[in-house]
């Protein structure tokens, strides 16, 4: 493999993986919380779908950006109310905000479907861009995928190193002890809820601004739901997040490559494209099959209804 | 102040009131939704819940479109209610519906009778086998069966995108990605002349009946409804839990396989890549606002496909997208688990804070 499609592949590999990083650490401080929000989709089309229609008007990817959040904060919401005030079921909810967000970004997009954004152009960092084979691939990036990066180390510093971190994770572990020593378990429930939407819609503004540019009825294709399989394959371990998701994006990128480099290999393109699919349940597969790992590392109240006595 | 307070036991009458109210708000979350469209909410809702319905053929067109929802939506509720989520009813919809395409396709010709119920068990068992997947390892493996039956879902269109795309193609089809009409025996007969509603329809109320047996009459959809409801009494009892995952995902397969027989076997006359068309997502939705039970999902399916057809008639007629019927859907799921909530708790009103007990 000669140097420069190495750094073509390793560039491809990230962007892919982006959107799955900033969805599926979301998803993980949600379910953090001992929440469980089925309905990344439907927040991921959602932000996808806002992203690119305030993009489309004002010009600026950024503010794309922020609408896209708050387009996945806002469905995000809905879902807490649902689940956190109203006690619902959290799979039925999470399934619904997936089916109801589909549908309504379907219906929002309709006028965009023809629209052509301009690709946004990378940032690149100086000197360390140089670095020969991956400096190009890793430093001359969309400002998301840098962002990604960022996001990781707060939450990894967040998480284990933070007190916030430490009542985060008692609420999703022992809800009623958390509440006892006078933690409002059900705002914090309801502020991780709200920023796993948040990165949902980022993660969607990402998709439709600077990945594709353009908006398509089901262009998420169910990153949301890869992005929920990621935090169970990961553990709950944000670094775990990371390399899967970037072996994801490798995977299909892969299959992009090989559909687009003319080599006659004998295999139906259909075929290939599934392989992603194929891999997520094959990992889960891999890292379910000793209950004892999910056991030990899901939040303990993970999609356990709480509420306080009064 | 208002608040909630549990009540002693779940009400009876609020857990059929509760999706009556969900219908009421999701009209009224319509007109509101029609109103800001610039639309007239008079009229919207005329065209939207009236106009399907208003002469026979509309009618029957009605009944056409809840086929395959009831039939997914029982599949369905007896997992469900067994706290069993196969989501994936959509991929088994499809490989029904390739399972009895195939079969149709390899005796193209024949006349026989036997066809088209060769057709149906190939549906079933197409259906039942890719649900098999998910069954399979969650069972041996543990693996969440609502990822792997969702991933599933991809990978089933992707594999009939490439049946009618390559092996499949009709050679005389001007390269569209579908496959020969079927022959006259591998159709489903018709119902109504001038209409085309077909025998699935009876067939989808004969499972639905089936369905009913099972899960209040039978022993096994007894267990899986204590499974469901009381977790540790059924595993103290010694019900199985995995043969729980197995019934309920296989027999939801079965369904949603039939379910896709009879869109190839009936309205579309062959496959195509459009075949899977929502119906197995909004499915769930049926099962839900149908409270798991028959009865509730023959009607939710009959509500569902109003508002399909209504979607299609806004399009038409009010020059609104067609997926409004998704968001009208997707409204109907929320405000029932909204509702829902009035089955376990009650609203009170509550002067400040009295402090003694």
């Amino acid at each position: 493999m000669d140097a420069s499609l190495f750094t073509s592949i390793l560039f491809a590999t990230v962007v892919a993986g982006t959107p799955l990083i900033i969805v599926a650490l979301g998803l993980l401080v949600n379910e953090k919380a001992g929440v469980l929000n089925l309905g990344a989709e439907g927040m991921m089309a959602m932000g996808a779908v806002a992203a690119f229609a305030v993009t489309h008007h004002s010009a600026s990817p950024w503010l794309g950006v922020l609408a896209g959040m708050g387009a996945g904060i806002a469905m995000a919401l809905l879902f807490g109310v649902l689940t956190l005030t109203l006690m619902a079921n959290q799979v039925a909810s999470g399934l619904a905000l997936a089916i109801f967000g589909v549908g309504l970004a379907a219906f929002v997009g309709k006028p965009y479907e023809a629209v052509a954004l301009q690709a946004v152009p990378p940032i690149r960092i100086p000197f360390i861009a140089d670095i020969p084979l991956i400096g190009e691939a890793l430093y001359n990036q969309q400002a998301l995928v840098y962002f990604s990066w960022a996001l990781f180390w707060t939450l990894l510093w967040f998480l284990h190193r933070s007190r916030a971190g430490l009542v985060l994770r008692a609420v999703g572990e022992s809800p009623a002890s958390a509440h006892a020593i006078g933690y409002p378990v059900v705002r914090i429930r309801y502020l991780a809820v709200l920023f796993g939407g948040a990165m949902a819609g980022i993660g969607g503004a990402f998709l439709s601004v600077f990945y594709t540019p353009m908006w398509a009825e089901g262009m998420v294709a169910g990153r949301g739901w890869i992005a929920l399989a990621l935090v169970v394959f990961a553990t709950w371990r944000p670094l775990r997040v990371m390399i899967g998701a970037y072996l994801f994006g490798g995977v299909m990128i892969t299959q992009l490559f090989i559909q687009g480099s003319g080599l006659q290999i004998d295999f139906p393109s259909q075929l290939l494209s599934s392989l992603p699919y194929w891999a997520t349940i094959v990992v889960l597969v891999a890292i379910s099959r000793n209950a004892g790992t999910i056991r030990l590392n899901s939040p303990v109240s993970l999609g356990k209804p709480y509420r306080p006595e009064s | 102040m208002l608040e909630l307070e549990a009540r002693a036991e779940p009400s009876r009458l609020m857990s059929w009131a509760s999706p009556l109210l969900a219908v009421a708000l999701t009209l009224a979350g319509g007109m509101v939704i029609f109103t800001a469209l610039g639309k007239d909410p008079a009229e919207g809702f005329r065209i939207f819940f009236l106009n399907p319905v208003k002469d026979l053929y509309g009618v029957s067109e009605l009944l056409l479109k809840a086929t395959p929802l009831m039939l997914c939506a029982i599949g369905l509720a007896i997992g469900f209610r067994a706290n069993v989520w196969n989501i994936g009813a959509e991929g088994q919809f499809m490989l029904g519906a390739v399972a009895a395409t195939g079969v149709a396709l390899s005796f193209d010709g024949t006349e026989s009778a036997l066809l088209l119920p060769a057709m149906v068990l190939a549906g079933a068992l197409g259906g039942a086998a890719w649900a098999a997947i998910p069954a399979l390892l969650r069972t041996r493996f543990n693996a969440n069966e609502i990822l792997v039956s969702l991933m599933l879902v991809y990978v089933a269109q992707l594999f009939v995108s490439w049946l009618v795309f390559g092996p499949w193609k009709d050679p005389d089809g001007f390269n569209f990605p579908q496959t020969r009409m079927f022959s006259d025996a591998a159709l489903m007969p018709m119902m109504l002349e001038g209409t085309r509603l077909h025998f699935g329809f009876v067939l989808a109320l004969a499972v639905l009946v089936a369905g009913y047996a099972f899960m209040n009459r039978s022993f096994a959809g007894f267990r899986m409804r204590v499974a469901g409801e009381a977790p540790d009494a059924a595993r103290y009892a010694g019900f199985s839990a995995q043969r729980m995952v197995w019934i309920g995902l296989l027999l939801g397969g079965a369904a949603a396989g039939l379910a896709g027989m009879g869109e190839v076997a009936g309205p579309m006359g062959q496959l195509t890549d459009k075949v899977g068309s929502g119906y197995g997502f909004a499915a769930i939705i049926v099962a839900f606002v149908g409270r798991l039970n028959a009865f509730g999902i023959l009607l939710a399916s009959l509500l569902m496909a109003l508002l399909y057809i209504g979607g299609e008639q806004a399009q038409q007629y009010l020059n609104l997208p067609s997926s409004i019927s998704m968001v009208f859907q997707g409204m109907l799921l929320f405000f029932l688990l909204g509702s829902d909530v009035f089955i376990h708790y009650r609203l009170r009103l509550r002067r400040r804070a009295p402090q003694s007990d």
